[in-house]
């Protein structure tokens, strides 16, 4: 953020608490010092409010990034994100663009319960005129998101609540990378198994595969990085490869961009299956408090061995 | 009132069928004539239609199956109509095996009993049949599919590997990659594998392969076979062939070498009628036809369709006769009046480069003749050796009715006619 916010003076951030605090998890340290209160905004508590205000902004020739504390609030700015950042393009026959983005944490933390635990991709995807995307590692979240700041068009940017502590190489500085929206990459090849994932199980996948290779059953893992517009060409080239594919993803079961990719490799790669596609999934219930259950509802390692095991008849 | 439906008799000689497949499902409209299944017979793969009207209830036998006549295979009736009692007296007739069931001899009075319902009525009963789930698990629970991944469906299909005999090892008998893998190994077993001792693969019998050895091994066990082998030069022949595309390309056609013989056989069969006869036990019947049956190597055996009227016939006619007949048997499509009732068989491998061989007589005919290929060799002509093209006939003769020197006769008119072309015309 702050290296496009040095290039183009008209991003400015907004949202609870990213300025004089910092931000919940400190992803804006320093900007308020470096750019000042007109271009980091503290607001109230009133997600649909600044949301809205954000978007007339971004009509208006502004490059706002939206902060919600969290994905779990921005149900209360549902309808602004759909009814009118989405729509604003189409409905103006073209005339008014709406180049924001809207990023936070998403998904299960630790222990903060059924209202604070949603994995929201589904709800975002399954709207025409948004891009959705959510990164599994350091250097795409980075490259990803000069993208999405660059894009001309409404961005929901889902940051893992629990990666924000994972370390990874991003590029020197000065080395500016751009990783374009809409494509997917290679995050481990292998031989047996194509595994798709995204996320938090990004990492619960490559511990897995690591596993599974000690076994004999070696995987491929990729990351669709955005979930919309879906890059399925890699995936589907893979599958052809492997002939099996198990899905992995935090989110519930029930649709969704994991239920997509699995209609889409059936219809790309059918005459290459030799078993039906798998999903590992978030389990299909509120996110439970106690520990023991929450890490039970998210996917395992287990699960993902178990799925992958079955898909290559290998019991 | 719904009543069993027998497997019913396709052809004069079946004494069982293979139900290949089923055309109508469970809970369909079933109209008098429609085709209910395709059953494979000794002679064909024909279609078994419906002599009754109504709603197909019930699928009592899987595809795959091979049973005898009237063993009950389906429940047609009412939409709705309780079958349960039908479902039991079906499955004790099967037990009992070729059960008294409804025998489908009866069929037109039948049409009228089922019918006790108009056609709108049927049609409406007949939509809501398939709504519930338990009559779809049930389909899917009695229906004798190979279960397979798509991507081995695709291998197989490039492979040209009948599924049927892949043994599978997945979720409820699954074929998967690594069984269509294995089973290529079986099959051509390499260098690496010797010393194993593999088991044979074991394939079902088809009904085509169970007819050809039941008919041939009855032709070498009864008739007393006895041959006759001729060597022919066969230039005039290979040159008439010649002239004769010559004059046909304008018209797109061409006749064989292999059509000229049958010209030629059939010919020499009206010169010398005692070898176009059969041995009927008790008479012997001297056929004033000339009907050639011509063998035909399909996948996975052997079709003997018949050319009538042989000796009638021009040969582009009996061209384009052979390549319709040959084309219908490769694709199962001949009825079993395409194979019924040959005078006289012809055998032709001289495609595999076979110089001579002798054939089994395709009974009840007296008589078959088997086709060599063409050899260009050194021929002895007035004391000087001259390039040849020489081509050996061999005949295989019923004793019975062709003694050795009616057989003999046949021969020597067949190469007369063969070294010199124009003597067809007389």
């Amino acid at each position: 953020m702050l290296e496009e916010m040095e290039r183009d003076e008209r991003i400015f951030l907004m949202g609870e608490e990213v300025g004089h605090y910092q931000g919940a998890y400190k992803v804006s340290e320093g900007l308020l010092e470096k750019f000042g209160e007109r271009r980091v905004i503290d607001t109230p508590i009133a997600e649909a409010g600044f949301a809205g205000v954000g978007i007339g902004a971004a009509m208006a020739g502004l490059r706002p990034i939206i902060e919600f504390m969290t994905w779990n609030f921005s149900f209360v700015a549902f309808d602004q994100i759909i009814s009118n950042a989405a729509k604003v393009h189409q409905m103006s026959a073209g005339a008014i663009q709406v180049p924001i983005v809207f990023r936070g944490p998403n998904g299960a933390a630790k222990q903060v319960a059924s209202q604070h635990s949603h994995s929201c991709a589904p709800f975002y995807t399954n709207i025409p005129g948004l891009y959705v995307i959510q990164p599994s590692t350091p250097r795409d979240a980075k490259g990803l998101l000069k993208s999405a700041i660059r894009s001309n068009n409404p961005v929901i940017f889902l940051e893992g609540e629990t990666l924000y502590g994972v370390k990874g190489e991003v590029p020197d500085e000065g080395v500016e990378e751009l990783i374009p929206i809409g494509l997917s990459s290679l995050a481990r090849p292998g031989t047996d198994c194509t595994i798709v994932t995204w996320g938090r199980p990004y990492y619960t996948v490559l511990a897995a595969a690591d596993k599974l290779e000690a076994e004999g059953i070696s995987c491929e893992v990729i990351d669709p990085r955005t979930l919309r517009p879906l890059d399925t060409s890699l995936m589907v080239q893979s599958v052809k490869k492997t002939n099996r594919c198990v899905v992995v993803h935090e989110h519930w079961p029930y649709g969704g961009p994991g239920a997509e990719i699995v209609d889409r490799i059936q219809r790309e790669a059918f005459d290459y299956l030799d078993a039906p596609v798998e999903r590992v999934t978030g389990l299909d219930v509120p996110m439970p408090y106690a520990l023991n259950l929450e890490d039970k509802v998210l996917p395992t390692e287990e699960r993902v061995i178990d799925a992958v095991k079955r898909v290559a008849y290998a019991s | 009132m719904a009543k069993i439906i027998g497997l019913p008799k396709l052809s004069p000689t079946m004494e069982e069928g293979t139900l290949v497949a089923w055309i109508k499902k469970e809970g369909e409209k079933v109209e008098v004539d429609d085709v209910l299944a395709e059953v494979e017979t000794d002679k064909a793969t024909m279609e078994f239609r419906s002599f009754d009207r109504g709603v197909l209830l019930k699928i009592l036998v899987p595809e795959g199956e091979t049973l005898e006549p009237d063993v009950p295979v389906a429940i047609i009736g009412k939409a709705g109509e309780d079958i349960a009692d039908l479902i039991a007296e079906a499955e004790a007739g099967r037990d009992a095996g070729a059960a008294a069931a409804a025998a489908p001899e009866t069929a037109p009075e039948t049409v009228s009993e089922t019918v006790s319902e108009t056609a709108s009525e049927t049609a409406s009963e007949t939509a809501s049949v398939p709504a519930t789930g338990a009559e779809i698990g049930e389909l899917g629970a009695t229906s004798g599919r190979v279960l397979s991944s798509p991507l081995v469906r695709r291998l197989a299909r490039e492979r040209s590997i009948d599924l049927r005999a892949v043994q599978g090892s997945g979720p409820r008998g699954r074929i998967v990659k690594r069984d269509i893998d294995s089973y290529e190994v079986e099959v051509a077993p390499s260098f690496a594998s010797l010393g194993e001792r593999l088991p044979p693969r074991v394939a079902k019998a088809s009904s085509m392969r169970r007819t050809i050895a039941r008919r041939l091994t009855e032709s070498m066990q009864t008739i007393p076979h006895y041959y006759l082998t001729i060597d022919v030069d066969i230039a005039p022949l290979a040159d008439a062939r010649k002239a004769m595309n010559a004059e046909l390309e304008a018209a797109g056609k061409k006749v064989s070498l292999n059509d000229l013989i049958i010209k030629a056989a059939a010919v020499a069969l009206r010169r010398v009628p005692e070898v176009n006869a059969s041995w009927m036990e008790k008479e012997i019947h001297f056929h004033q036809v000339v009907d050639i049956s011509i063998a035909v190597a399909v996948d996975d055996g052997l079709m003997t369709p018949v050319l009538r009227d042989a000796d009638r016939k021009g040969v582009s006619q009996i061209a384009e006769e052979v390549r319709n007949l040959a084309e219908r048997a490769r694709e199962r499509k001949l009825q079993p009046e395409d194979m019924s009732n040959g005078t006289f068989s012809i055998s032709n491998l001289g495609m595999f480069g076979i110089e001579e061989f002798t054939a089994v007589i395709n009974p009840p005919e007296g008589a078959i003749l088997a086709v060599g290929t063409i050899r260009s060799e050194p021929v002895v002509q007035d004391d000087a050796i001259v390039p040849g093209r020489r081509m050996r006939f061999t005949m295989s003769c019923d004793h019975r009715i062709i003694d050795g020197a009616t057989g003999a006769k046949f021969m020597s008119a067949f190469k007369r006619i063969v070294e010199s072309p124009s003597n067809m015309l007389l």
